[in-house]
């Protein structure tokens, strides 16, 4: 029996009983696009965290006061907790070799008020001329903070494009002024929109100038976060071994009383769970393609038993127990690649669902389309094997004599 | 042709055994037209089965074409019947909601026969059992059951085998409609010279054919020709 006979055999049969061929089929679209559609959200979330962590600015390392241990996040440091951050550190840190640029930080919420009435609760990070470039921001419009205000008590402030939307709608904010605590600052520029779900989320935040923040807004004269852009990606960690040998020496103490983190911790630890949860996600998905799986042998059993008489009569005009395995086969696995091009089919328009809602930016990837059609052809095969090889191994005559 | 030498069958059911049939000897010469008679239960359908090597006897031989069957694997006796038999059954004859064409081309599917020559020898074989070219392209289910036999018929031609069983093949049929298709393996044997096993219990069916072989109890009553 040659290829397209088996084909056509296959064809016959399950045409001859197509509700139940389809809803066999069903339960394997439904496993293999399930599975589909959360390898692609998991995926699209891995690429969706990588970009927007690349874009917080090249070869960062970020600077915390206190210290950070792995898996329990910011763990204060006993004495002055997380206030260890000075503004002295900043020429400390600035003399250091491979630095090209740093940005001194430090934020807090407070609400704001507009003239027009509309205001707010977002944060206000009091910065220096550098953090645009150190944090890859753009202006939209408008200037920056100048270094005369950041160091002059200037009442400058350039607006996150939320908080510019949520203050002044959509008339212009440039020239306006706005209330942060009961200060009156001017606003001259407007940060070009991010979009994203970035963590620091740049779109909604105030920027002031330094020494506005520390000495009035905030009356502090610590620094939450110290941005440290390096010179050359391949020195990355030497400048971190020289910043945390430098200023455990300034700061006089055996043990850092800050951490340093780079982008590929934060990277690294991130891809970690978010593969763990596409793991997870995934095994869930798989289980339905089992439970599929295990639909495809039952109505193949069911055939069988069914179809005994037929069995019977192909053996006995000729055909050997390999035409009849094979032909049982060929319908077991026509019945999960039909599925499984039906779920990749179904998994990808989730996908596609997912993305147009904006909820997550998936990618399916050509590995798991190529994944899912294996693995339904295994499902085929195996569940399909027991079946087969008990029509196969029928006695003819028993097969006649079946009622 | 066929040469059965002391055949027996024991069928063993738990602890019980039982001897379908007890020690059958005869010899089928090529273009004869037998009829195998008897009474329910008395071991036809068993012999036949044995005759068309879907079986194999406890003990004896059986001998067609001078080969002896009664050795055989599951595998070779499929290659036996694949091309040198052809069967005519009671009942459930046709794959179901599949063509007559497809059904008659079946044996040819299994012996790898190329497409051109089946539908070829598909039309020769059902023009011969005397099916009306209209019903070609029809479902089995869409058929008389004279037609289906008829299909049969010609399902069991199609691979030129050297003997063709027919197991109460008019047992469904009205007796006008048996009639036709006895007609149609009269013509058969007389006119292609074809070796026909017919096995019935009714003596009208009996009657079409030239010799008689009467079995009761698993052994050979009576072995005669037919007037
Ligand atoms: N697989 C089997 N197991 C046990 N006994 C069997 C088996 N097959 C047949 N028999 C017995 O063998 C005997 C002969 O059966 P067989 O089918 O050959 O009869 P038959 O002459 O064809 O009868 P009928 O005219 O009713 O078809 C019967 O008594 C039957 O019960
Ligand atoms: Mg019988």
């Amino acid at each position: 029996m040659n290829f397209s006979d088996i084909f056509k055999e296959t064809y016959i049969s399950l045409a001859a009983n197509k509700v139940r061929s389809g809803l066999t089929v069903l339960g394997i679209v439904i496993g293999i696009g399930s599975v589909i559609a959360m390898i692609s959200i998991g995926e699209g979330a891995k690429t969706q965290i990588q970009t927007s962590i690349e874009d917080l600015g090249s070869n960062l390392l970020t600077i915390f006061p206190g210290v950070v241990q792995p898996g329990r996040g910011i763990v204060s440091s006993g004495r002055g907790s997380a206030q260890t951050l000075k503004n002295e550190d900043i020429e400390t840190i600035t003399e250091i070799e491979g630095v090209a640029a740093i940005a001194p930080e430090i934020s807090r919420r407070f609400q704001i008020t507009a003239a027009t009435g509309n205001n707010t609760n977002t944060t206000v990070t009091g910065v220096e001329t550098n953090y645009l470039f150190v944090r890859n921001l753009k202006l939209a419009d408008g200037f920056f903070i100048t270094d005369s205000a950041a160091r002059g008590l200037g009442r400058e402030a350039v607006l996150g494009s939320t908080v510019a939307k949520d203050l002044f709608g959509e008339n212009d904010p440039i020239g306006q002024s706005i209330r942060i605590n009961r200060v009156n600052f001017k606003v001259t520029g407007l940060l070009a929109a991010k979009g994203g779900f970035g963590f620091s989320g740049p779109d909604d935040m105030v920027l002031v100038p330094l020494s506005t923040m520390q000495k009035i807004l905030a009356g502090a004269d610590y620094l939450s976060t110290i941005s440290v852009s390096v010179a050359d990606k391949d020195r990355m960690n030497e400048v971190r071994d020289n910043i945390n040998y430098e200023l455990a020496k300034k700061h006089r103490v055996d043990e850092p009383d800050f951490s340093i983190i780079s982008q590929e911790d934060i990277l690294g630890t991130l891809s970690q769970v978010i593969n763990t949860f596409t793991i997870f996600l995934a095994s869930i998905a798989g289980i339905s393609l089992l439970v599929g799986g295990i639909g495809i042998m039952n109505m193949m059993l069911t055939t069988v038993t069914e179809r005994t008489r037929e069995i019977g009569l192909r053996k006995a005009i000729g055909a050997t127990k390999s035409d009849i395995n094979r032909q049982f086969l060929a319908e077991a696995v026509a019945l999960t690649f039909v599925g499984g091009f039906l779920g990749v089919a179904m998994g990808w328009v989730i996908a596609f669902t997912v993305t147009s809602l904006e909820i997550i930016q998936t990618s399916v990837s050509l590995y798991s389309v190529f994944l899912a059609f294996g693995v339904s052809a295994a499902i085929g095969i195996i569940f399909g094997y027991y079946p087969a090889r008990r029509a196969a191994s029928l006695n003819p005559i028993e097969a006649l004599r079946y009622e | 042709m066929i040469e059965c030498q002391n055949i027996t069958k024991t069928y063993k059911t738990g602890e019980v055994e039982f001897n379908a049939l007890e020690g059958v000897s005869f010899k089928i010469e090529r273009g004869e037209f037998v009829a195998i008679m008897g009474p329910s239960g008395s071991g036809k359908s068993t012999l036949m089965h044995i005759l068309g090597a879907l079986d194999t006897p406890t003990t004896g031989q059986y001998f067609l074409d001078g080969q002896n069957i009664s050795l055989l694997s599951d595998d070779e006796l499929a290659e036996i019947r694949k091309n040198k038999i052809g069967f005519v059954f009671q009942a459930f004859n046709l794959l179901a909601r599949t063509s007559v064409l497809r059904n008659t081309v079946l044996p040819l599917v299994y012996a790898g026969i190329n497409k051109n020559e089946r539908a070829l020898r598909a039309e020769i074989a059902l023009k011969a059992a005397g099916l009306d070219e209209v019903h070609f392209n029809h479902l089995s289910n869409q058929l008389s059951g004279g037609q289906i036999q008829r299909v049969a018929i010609a399902r069991a031609l199609v691979n030129n085998p050297s003997l063709i069983l027919a197991d109460e093949p008019t047992g469904n049929l009205d007796s006008k409609t048996g009639e036709i298709v006895l007609k149609t393996f009269e013509k058969l044997n007389r006119e292609e010279g074809r070796t026909i096993i017919l096995i019935t219990h009714e003596h009208d069916v009996a009657r079409h054919t030239r010799r008689i072989i009467h079995i009761k109890d698993g052994k050979i009553e009576d072995d005669s020709n037919n007037q």
